[in-house]
């Protein structure tokens, strides 16, 4: 039985620089293979920097974790370019690039990239050019689910190419939409430019209910995200039968060492694991969420 | 600067072009599109009368092929490429990369651009999509402000089309789960958002509605309160204790009065948005963007955006409300 690796996926909330620094240095004793670095979010978060990231990055690396630097969902500004450019420039570690510039950055200094979630990658075809610019491991998109995943493997092996690493959205709660806007700033009624870092307040977000309370979605800055925390734990078996090589679990405030012993301990055994979290509708072919009965 | 107007069928493309569009776009009956809507799109032989008509004025037909398929579905969208190449269209409009490299290897005549759904918004990204693809244009996402519109038409390899009017998307386009995670029905796989198909109206003894997708409620609204379309983003939630549009108010894009801007940035085609719209939404709105670029060509020195230009897009707008949305800094 090949064992599957753990990642921790990029931290998508903004939390206290004390607090994060602290967090990747109990991860460093965590039994993750792969940390991943950055700010995927929004470029105004700053209580890490680029510089910042990249040295937790060789602290990380000195303690046996491959560590992967992501990019930003969403660029617009020169600023936002002009770091990724030095995030891809650094050299030593691979990137997840999770918009095209970054793909075209890497593929320019022949930097190794993993695709991440939100680079649109649908099919064998797309996904074997990807390789050709230098894509080494692949997170497809959220909606992307069993059978769609089974497919596209067959599709590549009928072309007689080789899958890259496939990594699957483990746990955590699902980045569903970016915008332009900030809907935290949005939702305390300030103006973007002058959001104070106020999501530094939310460490797994601010929760939105529909209007008869029943919870919906996270907002994280300028990304949607679903309410639900997901959990393919009771899926392993059919991950695996998949090739799944690697289980992304992203973090939260709370908890994580515990999902991480978790999903240890599962990705070891021959026996499904109990749910710790909410069914993904979507690795079934279906609504991602959790769908209330008929009113 | 050219316009490019929607053309949900045939009667709506004759009218965008009957009004002044210099080219439309237009989509098939099928999920190779993003307005796979009922009722809307062309058959083969609409769609060849259509570039008929369009040809026949000197005008332009783009095909729009701008989901995203999953690689059994393939065939397809690679059928409709060479669709688009036998029946003469101008361009198709691609955001998919198996798509655009089919297109690029099979048809090279066959103008590529890149679509909104592409999300491509920094120079590198097009960068990628024109050396990869040779697309010759590309339609930006609606998530910059004009500051950036303006500078990325300094940095890009090809020419830029930018959304000038209709309903907004508030999320970066080809980036949004929403309506999939509520309904399992997404604008990149399936070409659809929040489909009529999940949408359930409820009228209430009191006169009070309520609007539920696939069960889970978007909204509710007070007798004769106006209630718009239920996507998701346009709906009211509750956010820390508050009812509110949390991601956005139902409301239009209208950039009329940063035409001379765009104008001057080098923005190469102003798009309509609204293929889901009849033939009167797009004569009127095509013949409204027609005079104000007419007349913006004839005397950009005095060239203001005039007051009957705006009371018609109006009229077309959702909530009868507009925005300059992302292009301004405010709306962020």
């Amino acid at each position: 039985m090949n064992t599957m690796k753990l990642s921790l996926g990029p931290l998508q909330y903004f939390w206290p620089r004390e607090h994060t620094l602290a967090f990747y240095r109990e991860a460093a004793d965590w039994p993750v293979d792969i940390i991943y670095l950055g700010e995927t979010v929004c470029s105004k978060r700053r209580e890490l920097g680029t510089r910042d990231w990249i040295a937790l990055a060789a602290e990380l690396a000195r303690s046996g974790k491959q560590v992967v630097l992501s990019s930003l969902a969403l660029i617009e500004a020169e600023s936002e370019l002009g770091a990724l450019q030095r995030l891809v420039d650094h050299g030593d570690c691979w990137i997840e690039a999770n918009d095209l510039s970054a793909v075209q950055l890497c593929r320019e200094r022949g930097v190794p990239f993993v695709a991440g979630p939100t680079l649109n990658v649908y099919n064998h075809h797309a996904l074997a050019m990807l390789m050709d610019d230098g894509l080494r491991r692949w997170v497809p998109g959220v909606e992307q689910g069993h059978t769609l995943l089974r497919e596209l493997r067959e599709a590549m092996q009928a072309e007689g190419r080789t899958m890259p690493e496939l990594e699957v959205i483990a746990f955590g709660r699902l980045p569903l939409a970016f915008s332009a806007r900030c809907f935290t700033a949005r939702a305390l009624d300030v103006a973007k430019d002058q959001c104070g870092f106020r999501c530094i307040d939310y460490p797994d977000g601010m929760p939105l209910a529909t209007r008869e309370g029943r919870p919906f979605l996270r907002i994280n800055g300028i990304q949607i995200q679903g309410e639900e925390i997901t959990d393919l734990g009771p899926e392993l078996p059919q991950l695996r039968e998949l090739g799944v090589d690697v289980l992304r679990l992203y973090p939260q405030a709370e908890g994580m060492a515990e999902v991480v012993a978790h999903y240890h301990l599962a990705r070891r055994s021959p026996v499904a694991p109990p749910r710790i979290g909410a069914r993904n509708g979507y690795w079934h072919g279906e609504p991602g969420m959790r769908m209330p009965e008929t009113a | 600067m050219q316009l490019v107007c929607p053309a949900g069928n045939l009667p709506a493309l004759q009218a965008a072009i009957d009004a002044g569009a210099d080219a439309v776009y237009a989509g098939f009956r099928d999920q190779t599109n993003a307005r796979a809507f009922p009722g809307l799109n062309f058959s083969d032989d609409e769609l060849r009368d259509g570039i008929a008509y369009a040809h026949q004025r000197g005008r332009q037909v783009y095909l729009a092929l701008n989901t995203y398929p999953d690689s059994v579905r393939l065939p397809q969208w690679y059928a409709a490429v060479d669709k688009a190449a036998e029946f003469g269209c101008d361009a198709i409009i691609a955001a998919e990369m198996a798509v655009l490299d089919y297109a690029t290897r099979t048809h090279p005549a066959l103008k590529r651009h890149l679509s909104v759904q592409g999300s491509a918004t920094t120079a590198p990204a097009l960068r990628y999509a024109h050396e990869r693809f040779g697309i010759s244009r590309a339609v930006l996402p609606r998530v910059l402000s004009i500051q950036q519109v303006e500078r990325l038409c300094e940095g890009s390899p090809v020419p830029l089309e930018v959304f000038a009017f209709g309903s907004l998307c508030i999320m970066v386009e080809g980036r949004c789960q929403l309506s999939s995670y509520v309904t399992g029905a997404s604008p990149n796989r399936h070409g659809v958002c929040s489909p009529a198909s999940f949408v359930r109206w409820e009228e209430h003894d009191d006169g009070r509605r309520s609007v539920r997708l696939n069960n889970v409620l978007m909204d509710r609204f007070e007798p004769r309160e106006p209630a718009g379309y239920p996507t998701v983003c346009k709906g009211r939630f509750e956010v820390g204790g508050e009812v509110f549009h949390a991601l956005e108010e139902p409301t239009s894009l209208n950039t009329l009065e940063l035409l001379p801007r765009l104008a001057q940035a080098g923005v190469a085609a102003l798009k309509i948005e609204g293929r889901q719209r009849g033939v009167a939404y797009v004569g009127s709105v095509t013949r409204t963007w027609r005079d104000a670029l007419d007349r913006y060509r004839a005397s950009p020195q005095d060239w203001s955006a005039q007051p009957r230009w705006q009371s018609a897009l109006s009229k077309h707008a959702e909530g009868h409300q507009t925005t300059l949305g992302p292009y301004h800094r405010s709306w962020h």
